[in-house]
């Protein structure tokens, strides 16, 4: 016979204002096995939660139901009463009185009642529940940083600087992403590769990182706390340990022609390249693809010129396998090339670039050393436009969301324009100017009214290149009563949207965390949960998670290594152990799982493994499912599965929610 | 051979009757048959689609229902204008059912939608580009302006058909015919359309700016799929030439025409005396 105690809380008017409590109160103390029940203006207080610590006490309740707000808002209040006075935590429940009674019913008898139901519901469910403990997993106390742009570079180093091993994998030749091909950054101007290239340097001389470029993770298992991943190591086809970065290859590299991604297709690269000069590490990869001897069969040359004999053509990729107990995934984005705008030209002129390929003519780094020099013929434009809001915030487009950088950017593009080139004009066209941020609209203003950027309100419908050579922007002034604009223009620069990148949606099938439909990654709760992931022990940063500037990426990555580290800081993880369990019972049955594995099948978390029942000589008598509870999250996707009623979620067992039902549903 | 359907509509008998005359020489010539549509009626053009959506629905809706009952399983339209209503009326009445229900009840006629409409693009790349390769003696060795307009290609969510700002489609036809199609800005540009009469002269501005970016980029000539076009390129010539202050002699053809030619087809079968702006001897 159960001793549950009942306490109805009025939650000040809340509750009471529709609910009689007090009748409540009286008809729970009715109902079978409930020793003791009362009602409390607010049982969330201090001497509301000592109503409840008392009466345990001197009840000797074995459970407890509180009727009040939703259990969103305060179970793990009551819960901890109860526990501090020894009651066992998970014998406790909420009777949500408050949003599925009082506030969506008129006061009334009616109302009263369903109350009274639901606590009904709560005690039969209260009298079936099992004392739990909450589960204990190790942690591995080291962390996987997937992508080496800034915000991975951010990531690694604050939690490297905490004292904890990290692992930073970066798919291209070299960590600096973005970041590193930009000119100079808005609002400040000062210049990209001055602020990131130390923090590259900082990365690849950390004792505490290990850095694994050109590489890719192939795949994750396990949990949090214990992930086990395994990352190609692609073949670089240099010795890194040979290879002393001197760079004679790259100069004698037959094959010279080759676009190069890092300057956007506005400048070429050899075979065997660095992608810049301030790479980390500094030190060459072949691409296969463009090499002559991994397509023709000969040249070698590389080979026969290196110093110190470094070259390895022979080089298979490798697979190494990594035990880490976090992972933050941060590879970033990319933006539509100019090919995606039929109306701008299908990219076929060579003078129409996107606003990235425009940093790279403005980055003292780049292929024209900074001069602003149109990519057909080189000359100096005189007039320049800019497109924001190129696919963004365009439905037509596919891409409804606004790419949040682009106004800054493109103000910044005008600004430096201006600056390079000082009897040249510039245009932009917008539909709003997005400057949220601290001295954003300042920097904006100061583009408009000191530089003289010619800011037109109103979309380009298209660009064409004339006989002559001359692009000619053809758009409308809205702030002009829709007045048709023409331009003619030297050189246009489209602010194209940021999209996810490509392989975005198999590394989070890979990872098993959730990803919006534009394959950004997802947030475990957009405002309070920003850089957690539906997936313990997997965040995020940067713009994998939607577009962002440097400021909120580098935010967002110092967010997710303080999550990491604190996870990192513990020996043990306590979970709450609501989670699935497949039954054992006695021999000869040992379980009333049959052992068809569609739990398996259907388990979003992999979280279901194969257990083999033997017995005293080893031999195998039943393979029967098992529940991870390091994985488990609780979903209950199997025990809806499962044929043999084998599973059961601990603290909702099938057992105890058709009581609760019933309860719910049998009164006159 | 399948037979085709053929829907000439108003502009095919009138204005552009080389037109006509071309797509039924083209066929006579390479042996495909055409079926016109018996009893057929106006398209609607633009004055019931601007004016009341019912009967801008209902008179392609019986040309449709048409073709269907005597048989026809696809139909040709020349005009792009015609093909741009009849294929808008098709797509709606087969993804919207209560319309088709209450348009049926209209026209007193059923119509399945199972009827496929080809515009004479579709139709050329359909039938007769597998037999241009031998059937081409006349190859015209000349610079081709490939002029698509609005109604060939637009609205491309109904249509499918070509890229919406830079088709290719009558492109690829010309370099078959031993032409070079150049490559140009105005592929798309309106030409005026139906201001032809009312506002002829802003016809004139925006025919000439076509005509002229062709003639810079050295056309020979401009080659089109819609008699509006033809009309507007073409019949106010004069009117563009005073937007211009120039004398652009350029002629405009019709693909039909153009391909007419290639095969061999005499200049008098495929209607090219009927031009304001004379073609010359190629």
């Amino acid at each position: 016979m159960s001793k549950i105690g009942v306490f109805i809380c009025h939650c000040g008017e809340n509750i009471s204002a529709t609910v009689d409590c007090a009748r409540v109160a009286q008809a729970a103390a009715e109902m079978e096995g409930v020793a003791y029940a009362t009602d409390y203006k607010y049982m969330c207080s201090e001497p509301g939660q000592q109503l409840i610590r008392q009466a345990i006490r001197e009840h000797n309740l074995d459970g407890v139901v509180v009727g009040s707000c939703s259990p969103r808002m305060h179970e793990p209040t009551f819960r901890r009463a109860c526990a501090e006075a020894g009651l066992n935590p998970y014998l406790c429940e909420i009777a949500n009185l408050r949003e599925h009674c009082s506030w969506v019913h008129e006061k009334g008898e009616a109302t009263t009642q369903k109350a009274i139901d639901i606590v009904q519901g709560l005690v039969e469910k209260v009298r079936r529940n099992q004392p739990l403990t909450p589960i204990r997993v190790p942690v591995t106390k080291k962390a996987l940083v997937i992508g080496g742009g800034i915000a991975g570079i951010q990531a690694a180093l604050d939690i490297a600087n905490c004292g904890h091993r990290v692992i930073l994998v970066e798919k291209e030749p070299s960590i600096g992403g973005h970041m590193a091909q930009l000119s100079e950054t808005f609002p400040t101007l000062d210049c990209s590769q001055c602020i990131l290239t130390p923090r590259m340097v900082e990365v690849a001389q950390h004792p505490n990182i290990t850095l694994y470029t050109y590489a890719e993770v192939e795949s994750v298992e396990g949990f949090i706390g214990n992930f086990k991943a395994t990352i190609r190591l692609k073949a670089k086809s240099v010795d890194e340990k040979k290879c002393t970065g001197c760079g004679l290859c790259t100069t004698k590299c037959p094959n010279k022609k080759i676009p190069g991604e890092f300057n956007e297709g506005l400048g070429t690269r050899t075979a065997i390249y660095v992608p810049f000069p301030q790479a980390v590490p500094n030190k060459p990869v072949i691409d296969k693809e463009h090499c002559n001897y991994y397509q023709k069969g000969k040249c070698r040359v590389c080979e026969k010129f290196c110093p110190t004999g470094a070259i390895t053509f022979d080089q298979p990729d490798q697979f190494i396998t990594e035990e880490v107990g976090a992972i933050v995934v941060t590879t970033g984005f990319r933006v539509l090339p100019t090919s995606f705008f039929p109306e701008y030209g299908y990219g076929r002129y060579k003078d129409v670039i996107t606003g990235i390929q425009f940093e790279r003519l403005a980055s003292a780094s780049g292929p024209t050393m900074g001069e602003i020099r149109r990519p057909s013929d080189g000359t100096v434009p005189k007039k320049v436009v800019f497109i924001a809001c190129c696919g963004s915030r365009d439905p037509a487009k596919g891409i409804p969301y606004c790419s949040k950088i682009c106004c800054m950017y493109t103000a910044k593009h005008a600004m430096l324009y201006q600056h390079k080139v000082h009897d040249g004009e510039s245009t932009v066209f917008y539909m709003d100017i997005r400057a949220g941020g601290k001295n954003y609209e300042e920097f904006v203003r100061r583009a408009i009214e000191e530089d003289k950027v010619n800011y037109v309100r109103g979309r380009v419908a298209r660009v064409y290149e004339r006989a002559d050579g001359k692009l000619v922007v053809r758009g409308v002034d809205t702030l002009l009563g829709a007045q048709q604009v023409e331009i003619e223009a030297d050189m246009v620069v489209l602010a194209t949207a940021g999209v996810a990148n490509p392989g975005a949606e198999e590394l989070a099938q890979k990872l098993h965390i959730s990803y919006d439909p534009y394959h950004f990654f997802a947030e475990a709760h957009p405002k309070l949960r920003p850089v957690e992931t539906n997936t313990a022990g997997i965040y995020l940063a940067g713009a994998c998670q939607a577009p962002k500037d440097i400021p909120e990426t580098v935010a967002t990555a110092s967010g997710a290594a303080a999550k990491v580290v604190s996870l990192l800081s513990q020996d043990d993880l306590v979970r709450e152990p609501l989670v699935a369990v497949v039954n054992r019972c006695a021999p000869p049955v040992y379980s009333t799982c049959v052992g068809c594995f569609l739990c398996q099948t259907a388990c979003p978390y992999q979280a279901i493994e194969r257990e083999e029942i033997k017995d005293r000589q080893g031999r195998v008598i039943k393979t029967v499912a098992k529940v991870n509870p390091g994985l488990c999250q609780g979903c209950g996707t199997c025990v809806s599965f499962c044929r043999s009623k084998a599973i059961d979620i601990q603290g909702y067992s099938n057992e105890q929610m058709y009581a609760e039902v019933n309860a719910l549903l049998n009164h006159e | 051979m399948k037979e085709t359907g053929f829907y000439p509509g108003c502009s095919l008998q009138a204005t552009s009757r080389e037109y006509n005359e071309s797509v039924r020489a083209l066929a006579r010539h390479l042996s495909l048959p055409l079926r016109e549509i018996e009893d057929w009626n106006c398209c609607g053009a633009t004055a019931a689609h601007s004016m009341n959506h019912e009967l801008a629905l209902a008179l392609p809706a019986r040309v449709l229902a048409l073709a269907e009952a005597q048989g026809m399983e696809e139909i040709v339209v020349p005009c792009a204008a015609c093909y741009g209503r009849l294929a808008t009326t098709h797509h709606t009445l087969v993804t919207d059912e209560t319309l088709r229900q209450k348009t049926c009840d209209t026209i007193g006629m059923e119509y399945s939608g199972k009827l496929k409409i080809l515009n004479a693009v579709q139709w050329i790349e359909q039938y007769v580009e597998p037999l241009l390769a031998n059937a081409v003696t006349h190859p015209i060795n000349r610079k081709m302006a490939c002029y698509y307009g609005c109604l060939l290609v637009r609205p491309h969510k109904v249509l499918q058909f070509d890229r919406v700002e830079d088709p290719q489609s009558m492109d690829r036809l010309c370099a078959l015919c031993g032409s070079e199609p150049v490559d140009w800005a105005f592929k798309t540009e309106c030409c005026g359309a139906g201001l032809s009469i009312s506002r002829t002269q802003s016809v004139g501005r925006l025919s000439g700016a076509i005509l002229s970016d062709a003639a810079e980029r050295g056309a020979e000539a401009i080659i089109v799929a819609c008699p509006m076009c033809h009309s507007n390129l073409d019949m106010r010539r004069p009117a563009a030439n005073r937007s211009l202050g120039q004398k652009l002699d350029i002629p405009v053809l019709f693909i039909t025409q153009l391909i007419g030619l290639a095969l061999g087809i005499p200049r008098k079968e495929l209607g090219l005396d009927r031009h304001f702006v004379p073609v010359p001897q190629w």
